[in-house]
């Protein structure tokens, strides 16, 4: 009956009559049914699933041993490794991203070195995945041309002086490679959005370069900074094809030992795995969240 | 504040130019050393001679362009839908639209294996081509929040609304007025989702994985299990493909509707402009 | 006595220069306007003044010390941006204290001054306000506010009230103009808008480009500019070309009346063609004793503004406007029907060049 409806009202194109308005009959929202059907089976539904299984037990009770079970060491271990890891390579990318785009933005260079590190980062930002790890194996693992090269021709040994490709600050070098383009790309906008006349009248004012920095420059960018961090936080959380290629199934961030799980049941209980990727969506949901909230706040001053 | 010579910025740039420069450099070299004393594209032979990568490549290309097809056939009706007659349901559709960058890949494709799994009602993954439209709408549903972006900031620049109301002043009937009016304007900006799309279902790696689908992506690391200089040779080329479709993808985001594709060689008529 | 003068400045960007050997002297206290079309060049003298543009050649003096190497955080300048540029990240209070935080005054006085500020320009009760929760016109008085506490020697108003709507343009121009002369704060105010520099300022520059056309009163630019481009930028004028009879006690014709004209004697000979122009309020409608010439002409338009109708009519041939009283009594004047109207040669400006 309702399909029937939307073809008639909405599909058809024909006018309506007037008096489906003198009846208060709105018939419109049929036109959006497609995407939320498709949303809600192949989108909504599987998530609910998981979050609904969190809270159950093999025979269907309800429980919270599955979240409990969260805490125990390796679990624990497991969360503290991926979020230390996104930490880490959110930092180094918001630091470095800010660092390249107030140099390239604000610190006088040409037009042209700004736009074609833009056009890399649109790029770069999107190069994640196995060719990344491939491109860091070849440039920086035990027989990669960078590493070759210090050591025959500089005569400095990176393996034997500490660095190690696959490792903790190995991956997160790696994942600077699309964090750092990723907060360029996000900062950019902010910093066009320091106003010239900010400065100037701060300057008029008596301010020095660095008390502006200090008091408006830097407060002002804060919300936005933070966001971005947020950001990247979250796209470094939920990165997995990247760290699989580079350290394979042995590495305990959290998306490898839910792939794992998934592939082959390495955890005993798959209701465990519920409570695992409901772990998982609470952390990129609360980032994200967070991401839009700053930024609101952030554009609310940019006016 | 005066103005000096931006040494600091000049370093801070070279920097990270060599951050990005020097592992893309150092792959391509690598990847030209295959064979023993000598430079060579020996890699790269390799690679378009294994029938695997025709394969699995060919099997991805056709997931990723089916993916992009349904993707428009949901998001842009949606989205004229909303613009036009329910702006009141954006807020909701543009939250949904979005989910996909809180929901990772690898807790998505849980979903599915569970929730389409034997016992379920519908099951999917029981046969492989059951298991293929899985695969094609997760790339859909991974490439929701770009395609939603881009047909929404295309509508945008072409004030939707008032053009379906010209349109319908004129006589069109809805359906004409999308075939004729919307759809032309914004196929530029669907154009740029579908290359997005493109650069991430291609390579893509765990929903492949997880349903146990002969893609690229599972290939790909397969490869860099058993290889070491065809592996090098793979990134270039993602990297190279990477960039060609964000400069496919930027050049139908920039277009206007109606721009020509090339510089027009006679210069046109002056325009009037109002003051 | 002169406060802050500026000598022959001259400021050039690549190949194109901006400003071509510019002059002032301005008293102490006294309140001086830029005006101009832009790209004239008098943001950038304001620019200059303020220390953001070094003069390519050229001093700068501010009570009596030369202030053009001098970095714009050491002149005791306050300055007013045509986009308010309040700090977003700061509130009303956190915005007016700014300066004297830089200044390394305690906080019992910032305080004090900050209050001090904010009953000058009646936004007490704003005080915990951030940039965004207020109002064009507030935030531009607030910027004002900022600029005058730390008591600047001079005060420089950057188009302080082009970004704001009509009615509080007009309100906010008697505010800074009233504030202006309580503190007796030396001001420059640069503007492309005549009728608000003609309303606020003791003096006026007329710039174009890039040298300063004329200086002088308002009255003075209105009613005796030197030149065609300021009698032309400053009001409407109507242009009327007349015969020279006797240069000497400047004696012309226009349609074989007589007109004595102000200026005497004229430059141009006996029988030649010279071009004089008069306001709009100068013509008058009907016969009138005190206007020596009388002529026949026929309304074309009328626009009822108010106080005022100006009427648009033909007469000696040229199409000119003409500005007289709304009287409720009296019926409006008719496009089409035919009227008289006088002139007097007093009012009129000689144009030269």
């Amino acid at each position: 009956m309702t399909l029937d409806a939307s073809a008639s009202s909405a599909d058809t194109g024909a006018p309506r009559p007037r008096l489906a308005f003198g009846r208060h009959l709105d018939w419109n929202w049929l036109g959006v049914v497609p995407f939320f059907l498709f949303a809600f089976l192949f989108l909504i539904g599987p998530v609910l699933y998981l979050v609904v299984g969190a809270f159950q037990n093999a025979q269907g009770q309800f429980t919270f041993a599955n979240i409990l079970e969260l805490g125990s060491p390796n679990m624990v271990a497991s969360f503290s490794l991926t979020i230390r890891l996104s930490l880490l390579s959110a930092a180094m990318g918001a630091i470095a991203g800010l660092l390249l785009g107030q140099a390239v933005i604000l610190g006088g260079l040409p037009p042209w070195v700004r736009n074609a590190f833009t056009t890399f980062s649109g790029v770069a930002s999107n190069f994640a995945g196995v060719p990344l790890a491939f491109a860091f194996i070849a440039t920086l693992g035990r027989l990669g041309l960078v590493t070759v090269l210090l050591r025959d021709l500089f005569g400095i040994n990176l393996y034997a002086s500490g660095f190690n490709l696959f490792s903790f600050f190995g991956v997160s070098l790696v994942y600077l490679y699309f964090q750092l383009p990723l907060m360029f790309l996000i900062i950019a906008p902010a910093l066009d959005g320091l106003k010239q006349e900010w400065r100037e009248a701060a300057e008029i004012l008596g301010a020095s370069r660095s008390q502006y920095w200090q008091m408006i420059g830097l407060p002002v960018l804060l919300p936005t900074i933070l966001g971005c961090f947020l950001l990247l936080f979250a796209n470094a959380f939920g990165t997995l094809a990247t760290v699989y290629a580079l350290m394979g199934s042995g590495f305990d961030v959290v998306p490898i030992v839910l792939f794992q799980q998934i592939r082959g049941n390495v955890l005993y209980n798959p209701n465990l795995g519920y409570a695992l990727a409901l772990g998982m969506v609470v952390i990129m949901g609360v980032s994200n969240t967070l991401y839009l909230i700053l930024r609101k706040r952030a554009e609310r001053w940019q006016k | 504040m005066k103005k000096r010579f931006p040494l600091v910025a000049i370093l801070t740039a070279l920097f990270a130019a060599s951050f990005f420069i020097v592992p893309l450099i150092a792959t391509f070299y690598f990847s030209l050393k295959m064979v023993r004393g000598e430079l060579g594209f020996a890699a790269y032979a390799s690679v378009f001679g294994s029938a695997a990568f025709l394969q699995t490549i060919s099997y991805s290309t056709v997931a990723s362009l089916i993916a992009i097809v349904i993707g428009a056939v949901i998001i842009v009706p949606t989205a004229y839908w909303v613009r036009l007659k329910v702006p009141h349901l954006r807020p909701v559709v543009e939250f949904i639209s979005l989910l996909p960058l809180i929901v990772p890949p690898v807790v998505l494709v849980f979903g599915y294996i569970r929730l389409f799994g034997s016992s379920s009602w519908l099951p999917l993954t029981t046969t492989a081509t059951g298991t293929d439209i899985l695969l094609v709408i997760g790339y859909v549903v991974l490439s929701m929040p770009y395609m939603f972006r881009a047909v929404d900031n295309g509508m945008a620049a072409i004030d939707i609304a008032t053009l379906t109301e010209a349109a319908e002043s004129l006589g069109a009937s809805r359906l004409r007025t999308i075939a004729l009016v919307i759809f032309p304007n914004v196929r530029a900006a669907i154009i740029s989702g579908a290359f997005l799309t493109f650069s991430i279902s291609l390579g893509e790696f765990v929903l492949a994985s997880l349903l146990n689908r002969p893609a690229f992506g599972p290939y790909l690391v397969q490869l860099g299990q058993d290889r070491a200089y065809e592996p090098a040779a793979l990134a270039i080329m993602a990297f190279g493909f990477t960039w060609a479709c964000m400069a496919l993808m930027q050049l139908f985001a920039t277009r206007k509707p109606g721009q020509r594709w090339l510089p027009r060689l006679t210069k046109p008529a002056a325009q009037r402009t109002t003051p | 006595m002169t406060f802050l003068s500026i000598s022959n400045a001259v400021k050039t960007f690549g190949s194109n220069t901006v400003v071509k050997g510019f002059d002032l002297a301005v008293d102490k206290g006294e309140f001086v306007s830029f005006l101009g079309p832009s790209g004239c060049g008098k943001t950038t003298v304001l620019r200059m003044i303020a220390g953001f543009e070094r003069p390519t050649s050229g001093r700068i003096m501010i009570d009596g010390r030369d202030v053009t190497d001098i970095a714009p955080n050491k002149r005791r300048i306050g300055m007013v941006f045509q986009a308010y540029a309040l700090f977003p990240n700061m509130n009303v209070a956190g915005n007016i204290g700014f300066g004297l935080k830089i200044a390394g005054m305690g906080r019992a006085e910032i305080d004090a001054r900050v209050q001090e500020m904010l009953d000058l320009i009646g936004l007490s009760h704003l005080a915990e306000r951030f940039p965004y929760e207020m109002s064009g016109g507030q935030q531009q008085r607030v910027a004002l506010a900022r600029a005058l506490a730390p008591k600047p020697q001079v005060l420089l108003l950057d188009e302080p009230l082009s970004a704001l709507d009509a009615k509080i343009r007009v309100s906010l121009r008697s505010e800074i103009r009233e504030i202006q002369r309580r503190l007796g704060i030396t001001t420059v105010f640069v503007t492309h808008d005549q009728e608000e520099a003609m309303s606020i300022s003791d003096r006026i520059v007329v710039m174009n480009g890039g040298r300063a056309d004329q200086i002088g009163t308002p009255s003075e630019i209105y009613n005796r500019p030197t030149t065609r481009f300021v009698a032309n930028f400053v009001g409407t004028l109507n242009t009327f070309d007349v015969t020279v009879v006797d240069p000497g006690r400047g004696h012309v014709s226009l349609e074989d009346q007589a007109l004595m004209l102000h200026a005497s004697p004229l430059s141009a000979k006996a029988g030649e063609t010279l071009s004089i122009a008069l306001r709009p309020e100068a013509l008058r409608l009907g016969r009138c004793d005190t206007h020596e010439a009388t002529l026949p002409a026929r309304i074309e338009d009328v626009h009822f503004m108010g106080s005022i109708i100006r009427l648009r009519v033909m007469m000696a041939g040229v199409s000119v406007s003409l500005d007289t009283f709304n009287r409720p009594d009296m019926p409006t004047p008719l496009p089409g029907s035919m009227i008289e109207v006088s002139l007097s040669g007093k009012q009129a400006i000689v144009l030269r060049g």
